[in-house]
């Protein structure tokens, strides 16, 4: 499995900060087998990388490596939608499964 | 003591007529919404105050891109003259590239736009920016799907800008041109000032207008004003605004006909309006050379507008008369424009008179005929652009000459008689007048402002030599309605002629 290099971009140390970190934590932990790069940037600290990123909303989360480059938004709190965007699919969802979990 | 000046502060924006309609511009430290369907001009709005705040007003500008890449905005800006880079080096310009990527975006629970605010608050300090313009906020609601949450947010960040002292313009779309302010209602919390910008087709031309409909705390003219967009950006033709503030000459012209001259009591004032209304072929075009001609001589400049004839075709009957207009034009006393009405909407030809008559400097206007333009226009337009046109020339001193052709033979009023009869200080009527069989033309000072005329219909007649004025009519009446009548000499009259023979 190739290596994982991931940005992190939040807004202060707001309770949405806190847990898209530890959200991202336990993903990258549980399915990446340790073999990731995780860096958690605080736009109120370095604008400027906002502006170079284009981030707009906060938390983003980018997938730098392996390409290609995706962006995920929010608190990383839905796993699977994560894993889906990390173009990881751990599981294949049954397909005649309609309606809630 | 209220002053209104001193209640709220404005700022200019630099668009033309704009802080006229506005009484100074847009409100200072609040947040302006710009609404227009698609293609009503938003993005240049938005370009203009830009540019011109950096240029004229020396004012740092933020500028928020939401729909199109950065790189289009300044390329498109360049066309203009608006060297957008050379703003942001001269630390005069920040511009925030928030247009959509193309990198899919993927949804995974709760998230704000707290980066796009900290990116605009950090830029709006680096740069001391007084100005925010995000253009166009509706291309958010497309990129996060998620119109709740982007309302909210959209109001955190006009909030924020508020508190920071910044006077914010947004820009949004609307889909019908009557109809709901903006699509996603985001001017029920921006509630400073809306402007509307609205593209109209009406018979089959497009009119822009603009329409203050709200400004808070704020006097403002109401209702919709006509602008027009060319290379240099956004003319507001503000009508209603315009004062009634012309200063009066006592100074007189020549019309460049002696017995026409004697008929108007010496002359036309050199500041008047004149409007010569007659059927086709009653010698409109004539008097019109014949004033050109005068004031040429008396080496005073000229713009001649025609709208009916070719340059060919003007200069050919002018020389028949005895007028060279191609040597006045050699001499640069003269200029002729020939344009078709059709050419463009009012309008442009309101701006284009105004932007000749400032490059010519022109002592007098000739427009050969004004009402070839009431075809291109709605009534209401064509009042629009007559008031426009007419409020210019006289606060630019310039004494006008403008021909009605009437809609039929006997005379009659047309839709330019209707409206600038009251704005004109001189009108002369020409009429035939059929006399035993024989089509006669008559000549009358129906109005002449401040000075005494004649009131008498006189004949008059073309020949190679120009126009001449004869003697009055005699026993015929009701010319002017255009149902000439012979009525009886009176008893002196006839005993007159008895002892002549």
């Amino acid at each position: 499995m190739s290596k994982f290099a991931l940005k992190l971009y939040i807004t202060g140390k707001t309770s949405k900060s806190e847990r898209a970190i530890n959200n991202l934590k336990n993903i990258c932990d549980e399915e990446l087998g340790g073999q990731y790069e995780m860096k958690v940037i605080d736009v109120l600290e370095r604008p400027q990388l906002a502006e170079d990123e284009k981030i707009l909303a906060t938390p983003t989360l980018i997938k730098e490596l392996p390409p290609p480059l995706r962006r995920i938004i929010g608190d990383l709190s839905d796993k699977e939608k994560v894993l889906l965007g990390l173009d990881l699919q751990p599981y294949i969802k049954p397909p005649q499964k309609k309606g809630g979990e | 003591m209220v002053n209104v000046d001193t209640l709220t502060d404005k700022i200019p924006t630099g668009i033309e007529g704009f802080e006229h309609i506005t009484y100074g511009g847009l409100t200072t430290g609040k947040t302006s919404l710009v609404v227009g369907t698609s293609g009503t001009g938003k993005t240049m709005f938005a370009m203009e105050v830009l540019s011109k705040g950096v240029t004229i007003f020396n004012r740092p500008v933020v500028f928020v891109t939401l729909e199109e890449p950065s790189d289009d905005i300044k390329n498109n800006a360049l066309k203009m003259g608006w060297d957008l880079d050379r703003y942001v080096t001269d630390k005069m310009l920040k511009v925030i590239d928030a247009s959509p990527d193309p990198v899919p975006l993927e949804k995974t629970g709760d998230y704000d736009l707290s980066g796009l605010l900290t990116q605009i608050a950090h830029s709006v300090k680096e740069i001391k920016a007084e100005v925010v313009i995000m253009d166009s906020i509706g291309s958010l609601f497309y990129q996060f799907r998620d119109v709740g949450l982007i309302r909210r947010e959209i109001f955190r960040i006009v909030a924020t800008l508020k508190d920071l002292g910044v006077t914010t313009i947004l820009t949004a779309e609307r889909t019908q041109e009557y109809g709901p302010v903006s699509k996603h209602g985001v001017e029920e919390f921006i509630t400073d000032n809306v402007i509307i910008l609205r593209n109209v087709l009406e018979e089959e031309k497009c009119r822009r207008t603009i329409q203050i409909l709200k400004m808070r705390g704020a006097l403002h003219s109401k209702g919709e004003f006509p602008f027009t967009m060319s290379r240099t950006g956004i003319h507001i033709i503000p009508l209603s605004a315009a004062e009634l503030k012309q200063t009066s000459s006592n100074i007189r012209v020549s019309s460049g006909n002696n017995d026409l001259d004697e008929m108007t009591g010496g002359g036309f004032f050199r500041d008047a309006i004149v409007l010569v209304s007659g059927p086709t072929g009653s010698g409109k075009t004539l008097m019109s050379a014949t004033f050109t001609g005068a004031a040429c001589e008396n080496k005073e400049k000229v713009l001649l507008l025609a709208y009916e004839e070719s340059r060919e075709q003007l200069l050919r009957n002018a020389m028949s008369w005895g007028e060279n207009f191609q040597n006045y034009e050699n001499e640069e006393l003269m200029k002729i424009i020939c344009v078709y009405p059709e050419a463009m909407g009012l309008e442009d030809h309101l701006l284009m008179i105004r932007t000749e008559i400032e490059k010519f400097k022109p002592d007098r206007l000739v427009i050969d005929s004004v009402s070839a333009l009431e075809r291109i226009a709605t009534v209401k337009n064509f009042r629009e652009f007559v008031i426009g046109l007419t409020s210019f020339v006289k606060e630019e001193n310039i004494c006008s000459l403008l021909t009605s052709t009437t809609p039929r033979l006997s005379g009659g009023d047309s839709v330019t008689e209707q409206h600038i009869s009251t704005i004109t200080d001189i009108i002369i009527l020409l009429r035939y007048v059929e006399i035993n069989g024989v089509l006669r033309r008559g000549i009358s000072v129906i109005k002449m402002r401040g000075s005494q005329h004649d009131k008498q219909i006189r004949e008059f007649s073309i020949d190679t030599g120009g126009l001449h004025i004869a003697e009055p009519f005699k026993n015929i009446q009701n010319i002017v309605l255009g149902i000439p009548s012979q009525s009886a000499p009176s008893e002196s009259e006839q005993l007159g002629e008895m002892f002549k023979k």
